[in-house]
C-alpha cells in the first residue's frame, strides 16, 4: 500500500533541478507592475505631513498610493479589522506601510519607496510588558484565567516552593523565500492572485473585500511555498492585497515581493513572553500546585494573538498531571510587529514554562530533573490505546514499563478539564533513556564536570505532548476534489498547502492506497480557491490529518461508484470488488484500473467527487478554559548533550535522541524530516535566535547578517531520530497523528541541557532567559558561581 | 561595460552593461533562469549561490546576489539549470538530495546543489565548512549532510569539468573600468579619484542591493594580476590587496594556523571566494576579522597613490570609526608581516559560530622566553571604533614572569584599553568580560589546559 513508504517529496526532482516553481518564478506578462512599501518610521505618532512627490517623479513609478486612494476596505487583519493595509493617520509600529509604490521594475519601486517625505507627531511607543502593563495596553478586556483545584492553597500547603520569572525571546520565520504575490486583472473586474500562502482563502475573502467584489470574482492559487513556519497564516494578506488593488486600479498584472530586510521589518513572529511562575512541590517533587502568570507581547494589532496566548495556557501542563493549577494570561499591546503563528503557536511558551519549573523544582531539591518530570507524569494510556506496533514500524520488543492501571481511578484531566486518554510518554520515555543510553551518559557528565573547570557539559531530556486541532473549533473541516480521468489517472486539489512539509506526497499516497494504484498514478496541483473552496489555513499540524480524510471521502465517493458498477456487472455485492495493485478485482475477473475508468465512463458514471471532513469529538469554550479542545496528543521526547564554555558562554549541541509520535506514520521519512527540522528550529530559538529592538522601536536584527538561524555545523554532531511504533487511539487518517509542530518542542531539551551545564558551574540554580545566548549564558555562570 | 563569460557551457557576450547589475537579477530576469533563488540579498543565506570557474580552473561557490555581471568577465558560470547534465540527467549531488530526502520547502535547494556541486568538482568533503553559508529553515540540515556524503565518491560529470578549460573572446574594451595592472588601476583611480572600487564585492554589493547607492564611477580590480600575488621571501610574507580570502587559508596554515582557523569563519565559502584581504582592510570596518590578527603579527600596510607608495603599521590606517589614513586616488596594495615564531592566537567570538559577524574578535601574539613575556602585541575587533591594540594588557604584560598572577593583573588592562559599545551583537560589559577571558584561554591553552568547545567529542 502507498501509505506508510518512505516516499521522497513529490517535488523533490523539481527541487533539485531549480524547476519547482514559486511566486516569484512566475513568467510574467510584459506589462506587469511592481509594488514596494514605504514605511513607518517610527513606532507611535500621528502623519501630520506627507510629501509623496519625489516618489511619484523617480523613475519607472507608474502610480503611488495612501489609504485614501483605496477604493473599499482598508484593512488586511485575519481578525477584527484593526489592521490597514496602508496607515490611516497613525503609525503603530517602525516598519508599518504607509504608502505603496507601483512602477514598472521591483528595483524602480523599492528605490522610490524610499524617497518619500513624512512628519510625524510622535509618542512614546509602548514597546516593552512592562510598559504595556504601565499603559493597560492589551487585547481582551483583562487577562483570561484557566484554573483547576485550588492552586494557592495548594502551594502555600507544600512542604517546598519555587518562584520565579522566565523571559521567553521571540522567533523571526525566516521562511527561505521572503512573501510574495502577483494579481492578474481578469475580465469583468475578477481578479487571480498567486500568493505564496498558508491560507488562500483568507486571501480571497481579503482581497474580495479590497475590491468590493463578491468572494466568486477572486481565485488564489498557491502551488507550493519556499517555508512557511505559520509566517504565512495572515502575514501574505498585504501583498496580495495590494497587488490586487494595483492590477484593478491600472488593469495591468501586479506583483510585489518583500525585500528581505522590509520582510523581517513589516512581518509578525512568534511571540516573545514572559512568564512568572510559583510552584509548591513535595520532597520527591511532585508539583502539588503551580501558578502561571504568562504575559505575551503580541505587537500593534490583534492577528491571531487570542488563539496564539490559548495555546499557550493549554500547554502549561505539557506532560504532567497538575491538580491544582491557575494560569493567568495577558495580551499585551505594544507598537512593534504583530506577532503572528509560528510554529507551535503559544504552545512552546506555555511548555517551556512548565518545562522550566520542573528543572527548577529537581534544582531546589538536589535530584535529576529527569526523575521530577517522570513523577509528574500523567498516567499511561491502557494497552489498547498504545497499539501494538504501527504500520511502519515493527512492535516493540523492549522492555517497557508496564502501563499504569488507571481503571476504576478518577479521570486525569488537564487544566482545561480535558481527560488525558492516550498518554505513552511513561513507555516512550523508557525507551528512548534505554536507546541514548541515559544513565551512563548521566554519570559520564558528571565526571566531565567534577575534572573540567572551563568546558561544562550538560545532559536534559524534556517530553513534548502537544495538542492537536484548531482550537477555533469550527476550523477543523477540510474539502477535497478528485477526478478520476479515463486512462486511470487521477488529479486531484485539497485545501491544504504544500509549503514543504510533504502533505502534498502524504495525500497522493492517501488517494493511491484507496484506489490500490501506485502514487504516480497521482497528481495533486496547486491549491486553488476555485477548486476546494472555504479552506482552513494550512497551520496548526491539521494538514494531513484533515485533508487526507477529505479527500480519502472523495476517493471512496468514486470507488464505490465504481464498485457497484462493477458489481451489477459481475452479480455480485460491491463489497467484493477490490482495488489493489494497480488492479481491480471482481470475483475472477481481474480489469487494471484504467479499464475500470473506461468502463465506468461508458456508463455514465461519474469519475469525479468532492470530500468533506470534519473533526470529531473537538468542544471547548475559551472563556471558561473548559472542554475538548484537542482531538488527541502528539508525543515525544528528545535527550540532548550540551558543552558550554565557561568562558564566553559559547556552546555546542554534541549529541540529540529523540523519540517521536507520529502515530503510524503515512510517510515515516517525510516525518523524521520533519522531526530533525522541528528540533533544530525549536532549540534555534531557545539558543541563538534573537531578535532586538531599540529603544526607538527599532528592529535591529533585520537581515540574516545579524539574525542567526541555525547554520549546518549547528545541528547536533551525533543525531539520532526515531519513530514511536505507535498508532493513533483516534480515528484518524490511517492512524497517523499530526507532526508539523510538535517536534519543535523538542528543543526545549537544549535550553535545558545548557542550563544543566551551567548549574555545574556552582549551587545556585541558573534561572536562564531564552534566547541562550552565550551572553546570557556567561551571565548565568558568572551568577550560578555567584551563588545568586 | 562591455564583457563576455560562458553561462552554463554556452558563451555569452554582452555590451554595455550596467556595472552594478548584480548576476542574480541579470540571470532571473534577462534570462529567465529562475532556479537560483533570492533569499536574503546580501549574501548571508546562499540560496543565489551559483559555481564560477576562473579561467586558471578554480571552482569555487559565489553568492550572485552580491556578485556584479562585469565580475564574471572571463570566467564560467554554472546555475543549477546547468548543474543537471544537458540531457537532463542528475548530478550525483542532485540524485542524493533526492535520495536522502534533502529537501522540504526546495526554495534553499538549488543554492545547496550549487555549492554541493563545487565542494564535489574540488574533491573538498568537509562539508560543514563547503555549506556554512547555505541557510535552510526545514530540514535541520542532517539529511543534507547525508547527501553531500552519499555523493563524495560518485564522479565528476563531464559537463562540469568541461569549465575548467575554456575559450572566450575577449570583448572588454573598457579597460579604465576593468584594469589589467595595478599600475593601470593607478592611473585609472588617480585620475578619478570619486570612483569606487570593487574587488569582492562582499560589502560594496550590499552598498546597491540595500542602501539603494548609486556608486557612480566603478573600478573593477578583479582583473589586476599582480594584486593577487603572494610574495613570500624568508623574512617576510606579502599579501597582494586582492588575494581573497579563501586563498589565504592554506597560506596560514602553515604559518599560523589559528588564524587559518579564524578565517575559516570567516564569512562563508561564498563570501571568502569573492572577499580580498584588501578590501577587509581597506573598508575600515571595526568588526572585520582579518586586520586583529595582522595587527597582533605586527603587519605593515602598503599604500600606492599614483606611483607614490608609502607605508605604515596597519594599525595607524585606521583613524577613527568610519576613517581611514588614506588618500583620495590611494589604495591598499599590499600587506605584509614578518616570519616569526607562531604564537599567534585568534579568538572569534559570535552569537552562532560559523558564518557570524564577530561580537569580539580578539588577536594575542605574546612571546615567551625562559618563563617571561618578552613581547606581547595584543589586537581586537569589536571592542571600538576600528580595530584596536590593547597597549595596557600589553605593557602588564612584557617583562613579567608568564604566569595566572601575570595574566590576572594584567586583565585590569582591558578597561583601560577599551570602551566598546553595547549594540544588538553584545553588551558593552559581555564584549569587556569576554575580551579578558580571552587572555586566560590564551594562558590556559597555553600552559596545556584544553578550552575549546570544538574539541570535545560528543
Amino acid at each position: 500500500m502507498s501509505v506508510t513508504k518512505p516516499l521522497p517529496h513529490d517535488a523533490a526532482h523539481l527541487h533539485v533541478t531549480g524547476q519547482a516553481r514559486y511566486v516569484d518564478d512566475i513568467p510574467l506578462p510584459a506589462t506587469t507592475l511592481h509594488l514596494a512599501f514605504g514605511l513607518s518610521s517610527v513606532a507611535r505618532g500621528r502623519i501630520t505631513a506627507m510629501d509623496l512627490e519625489a516618489v511619484r517623479s523617480a523613475p519607472g513609478v507608474v502610480m503611488v498610493l495612501t489609504a485614501d486612494d483605496l477604493p473599499f476596505s482598508n484593512d488586511v487583519s485575519p481578525s477584527v479589522h484593526d489592521e490597514p493595509l496602508l496607515a490611516t493617520g497613525d503609525v503603530h509600529y517602525l516598519g508599518q506601510p504607509v504608502f505603496a509604490v507601483i512602477a514598472d521594475s521591483h528595483l524602480a519601486a523599492r528605490h522610490a519607496a524610499r524617497l518619500g517625505r513624512i512628519d510625524y507627531a510622535k509618542q512614546d511607543p509602548i514597546l516593552t510588558i512592562d510598559q504595556a502593563l504601565a499603559a493597560n495596553s492589551r487585547f481582551e478586556e483583562g487577562p483570561r484565567i484557566y484554573a483547576k483545584g485550588d492552586a494557592p492553597a495548594a502551594i502555600a500547603a507544600a512542604p517546598h516552593r519555587v518562584e520565579g520569572r522566565f523571559e521567553i525571546g521571540g522567533q523571526e520565520h525566516f521562511y527561505l523565500e521572503g512573501q510574495a504575490a502577483l494579481a492578474l486583472p481578469q475580465e469583468g473586474g475578477d481578479m487571480v492572485v498567486h500568493s505564496s500562502t498558508q491560507h488562500p482563502t483568507e486571501i480571497q475573502h481579503k482581497v474580495a473585500e479590497a475590491l468590493g467584489v463578491p468572494m466568486h470574482a477572486v481565485r488564489v492559487e498557491i502551488r507550493r511555498m519556499g517555508g512557511g513556519f505559520g509566517g504565512k497564516e495572515s502575514q501574505g494578506n498585504a501583498l496580495a492585497v495590494a497587488c490586487a488593488v494595483a492590477a484593478s486600479l491600472t488593469g495591468r498584472p501586479c506583483k510585489m515581493r518583500y525585500d528581505r530586510d522590509d520582510d523581517m521589518v513589516i512581518t509578525g513572529k512568534r511571540h516573545d513572553f514572559r512568564i512568572d511562575y510559583v510552584a509548591g512541590f513535595d520532597d520527591q517533587g511532585r508539583v502539588l500546585g503551580v501558578e502561571f502568570v504568562q504575559y505575551a507581547r503580541c505587537g500593534w494589532a490583534q492577528d491571531l494573538s487570542l488563539p496564539v496566548a490559548d495555546r499557550a495556557m493549554l500547554h502549561a501542563d505539557n506532560a504532567y498531571l497538575l491538580e491544582h493549577a491557575r494560569i493567568e494570561s495577558h495580551r499585551l499591546k505594544t507598537n512593534t510587529q504583530s506577532a503572528t503563528a509560528f510554529r507551535g503557536f503559544g504552545g512552546p511558551q506555555g511548555m517551556v514554562g512548565i518545562e522550566r519549573v520542573m528543572d527548577h523544582v529537581a534544582h531546589h531539591l538536589g535530584v535529576d530533573p529527569l526523575e521530577v518530570r517522570r513523577l509528574n507524569y500523567y498516567a499511561e494510556a491502557a494497552p489498547a490505546a498504545r497499539g501494538a506496533g504501527g504500520l511502519s514500524a515493527p512492535p516493540s520488543t523492549t522492555g517497557e514499563r508496564p502501563p499504569e492501571d488507571i481503571s476504576g481511578k478518577k479521570k486525569q484531566t488537564t487544566p482545561y478539564g480535558m481527560e488525558v486518554e492516550d498518554f505513552i510518554l511513561h513507555g516512550l520515555t523508557d525507551r528512548l533513556l534505554k536507546t541514548a543510553e541515559y544513565y551512563r551518559r548521566r554519570q559520564a557528565v558528571a565526571d566531565w564536570n567534577a575534572a573540567n573547570p572551563v568546558l561544562k557539559r550538560g545532559l536534559a531530556l524534556t517530553p513534548v505532548k502537544f495538542g492537536i486541532s484548531f482550537t477555533l473549533t469550527h476550523l477543523n473541516q477540510a474539502g477535497a476534489l478528485v477526478h478520476v480521468y479515463q486512462d486511470g489517472s487521477i488529479h486531484l486539489n485539497h485545501g491544504g498547502t504544500e509549503m514543504g512539509q510533504g502533505l502534498f506526497q502524504k495525500v497522493a499516497q492517501v488517494a493511491a492506497a484507496r484506489f490500490g494504484l501506485d502514487v504516480s498514478a497521482v497528481k495533486i496541483t496547486a491549491t486553488d480557491t476555485g477548486k476546494v473552496p472555504n479552506t482552513s489555513a494550512t497551520a496548526a499540524s491539521s494538514g494531513s490529518d484533515l485533508n487526507g480524510m477529505a479527500v480519502k471521502a472523495a476517493c471512496d465517493t468514486i470507488r464505490d461508484r465504481m464498485a457497484a458498477y462493477l458489481a451489477v456487472l459481475h452479480q455480485c455485492d460491491a463489497q467484493d470488488v477490490r482495488f489493489a495493485g494497480g488492479h481491480v478485482l471482481v470475483g475472477e475477473a481481474r480489469y487494471s484500473f484504467a479499464e475500470v475508468a473506461q468502463i465506468a465512463y461508458a456508463a455514465r458514471i461519474s469519475l469525479s467527487a468532492t470530500g468533506f471532513y470534519a473533526t470529531p469529538k473537538v468542544e471547548w469554550d475559551r472563556i471558561k478554559g473548559q472542554g475538548r479542545p484537542f482531538f488527541y496528543f502528539a508525543y515525544g521526547a528528545a535527550l540532548t548533550e550540551v558543552v558550554v564554555d565557561t568562558l564566553t558562554g559559547e556552546n555546542r549541541i554534541l549529541r540529540a535522541d529523540l523519540l517521536h509520535d507520529a502515530g503510524a506514520s503515512l510517510n515515516p521519512a517525510l516525518d523524521i524530516g520533519q522531526i530533525e527540522g522541528g528540533y533544530v528550529q525549536g532549540a534555534g530559538w531557545l539558543t541563538m535566535e534573537e531578535l532586538v529592538w531599540d529603544d526607538h522601536g527599532k528592529l535591529r536584527t533585520h537581515a540574516p547578517s545579524t539574525y542567526k538561524i541555525p547554520a549546518v555545523s549547528d545541528r547536533p554532531a551525533v543525531f539520532n531520530v526515531a519513530l514511536w511504533d505507535g498508532v493513533n487511539r483516534e480515528d484518524t487518517i490511517y492512524r497517523s497523528k499530526a507532526v508539523g509542530e510538535p517536534p519543535l518542542m523538542l528543543g526545549i531539551s537544549a535550553l535545558m541541557a545548557i542550563s544543566d551545564a551551567v548549574a555545574a558551574c556552582g549551587t545556585a540554580y541558573p534561572a536562564l532567559d531564552a534566547p541562550a545566548t552565550p551572553e546570557r549564558i556567561l551571565a548565568a555562570v558568572q551568577k550560578v558561581r555567584d551563588g545568586l | 561595460m562591455d564583457i563576455s563569460f560562458r553561462l552554463n557551457g554556452e558563451s555569452v557576450a554582452l555590451t554595455d552593461v550596467a556595472p552594478t547589475v548584480t548576476a542574480l537579477d541579470w540571470l532571473r530576469e534577462a534570462r529567465g533562469l529562475t532556479a537560483t533563488k533570492e533569499g536574503c540579498n546580501e549574501g548571508d543565506c546562499g540560496a543565489c549561490t551559483v559555481m564560477v570557474t576562473d579561467a586558471d580552473g578554480t571552482t569555487q561557490a559565489l553568492n550572485a546576489c552580491i556578485l556584479f555581471l562585469p565580475q564574471l568577465n572571463g570566467r564560467a558560470l554554472r546555475t543549477v539549470e546547468g548543474i543537471s547534465g544537458p540531457d537532463g540527467a542528475l548530478h550525483p549531488v542532485q540524485q542524493a538530495m533526492v535520495d536522502h530526502h534533502g529537501s522540504q520547502c526546495g526554495f534553499c535547494t538549488p543554492g545547496f546543489v550549487a555549492s554541493m556541486a563545487v565542494a564535489h568538482a574540488n574533491g573538498d568533503t568537509d562539508h560543514d565548512t563547503a555549506l556554512a553559508g547555505n541557510l535552510c529553515r526545514c530540514t535541520g540540515y542532517v539529511p543534507i549532510i547525508r547527501a553531500a556524503r552519499a555523493a563524495e565518491e560518485q564522479p565528476v560529470p563531464d559537463w562540469i569539468t568541461a569549465d575548467r578549460s575554456f575559450f572566450l573572446p575577449e570583448i572588454s574594451k573598457s579597460e579604465r573600468q576593468q584594469p589589467r595592472t595595478s599600475a593601470e588601476l593607478a592611473a585609472a583611480y588617480l585620475a578619478d579619484p570619486q570612483a569606487t572600487l570593487v574587488a569582492g564585492a562582499t560589502d560594496v554589493g550590499l552598498w546597491v542591493t540595500k542602501q539603494m547607492r548609486d556608486l557612480g564611477q566603478v573600478i573593477f580590480l578583479s582583473r589586476c594580476a599582480d594584486l593577487q600575488q603572494i610574495a613570500e621571501d624568508k623574512d617576510t610574507i606579502r599579501i597582494g590587496a586582492g588575494v581573497t580570502v579563501a586563498r589565504m587559508i592554506p597560506l596560514m596554515e602553515d604559518v599560523h594556523p589559528s588564524f587559518a582557523a579564524m578565517l575559516r569563519r570567516y564569512g562563508s565559502a561564498q563570501v571568502r571566494a569573492a572577499a580580498t584581504i584588501g578590501g577587509n582592510i581597506a573598508n575600515g570596518s571595526p568588526i572585520g576579522d582579518g586586520p586583529p590578527a595582522l595587527i597582533a603579527l605586527g603587519a605593515t600596510l602598503h599604500l600606492r597613490r599614483g606611483d607614490t607608495r608609502r607605508d605604515m603599521p596597519l594599525e595607524d590606517f585606521f583613524l577613527d570609526y568610519g576613517k581611514q589614513d588614506r588618500l583620495g586616488g590611494e589604495f591598499v596594495e599590499s600587506v605584509s608581516f614578518r616570519r616569526q615564531p607562531d604564537r599567534l592566537r585568534c579568538y572569534k567570538l559570535s552569537k552562532r559560530f560559523d558564518q557570524d559577524i564577530s561580537a569580539v574578535c580578539g588577536c594575542f601574539n605574546i612571546t615567551i622566553v625562559e618563563g617571561h613575556v618578552t613581547a606581547a602585541r595584543i589586537a581586537f575587533g569589536g571592542m571600538a571604533g576600528t580595530p584596536k591594540r590593547a597597549l595596557h594588557v600589553e605593557t602588564a604584560l612584557t617583562g613579567q614572569p608568564w604566569t595566572e598572577t601575570t595574566v590576572t593583573t594584567a586583565l585590569q588592562g582591558f578597561a583601560q584599553d577599551f570602551t566598546p559599545m553595547s549594540d544588538m551583537r553584545a553588551s558593552a560589559r559581555y564584549r569587556l568580560q569576554t575580551a579578558a577571558n580571552m587572555l586566560r584561554r590564551y594562558y590556559l591553552e597555553d600552559t596545556g589546559h584544553s578550552t575549546s568547545i570544538m574539541q570535545v567529542q560528543p
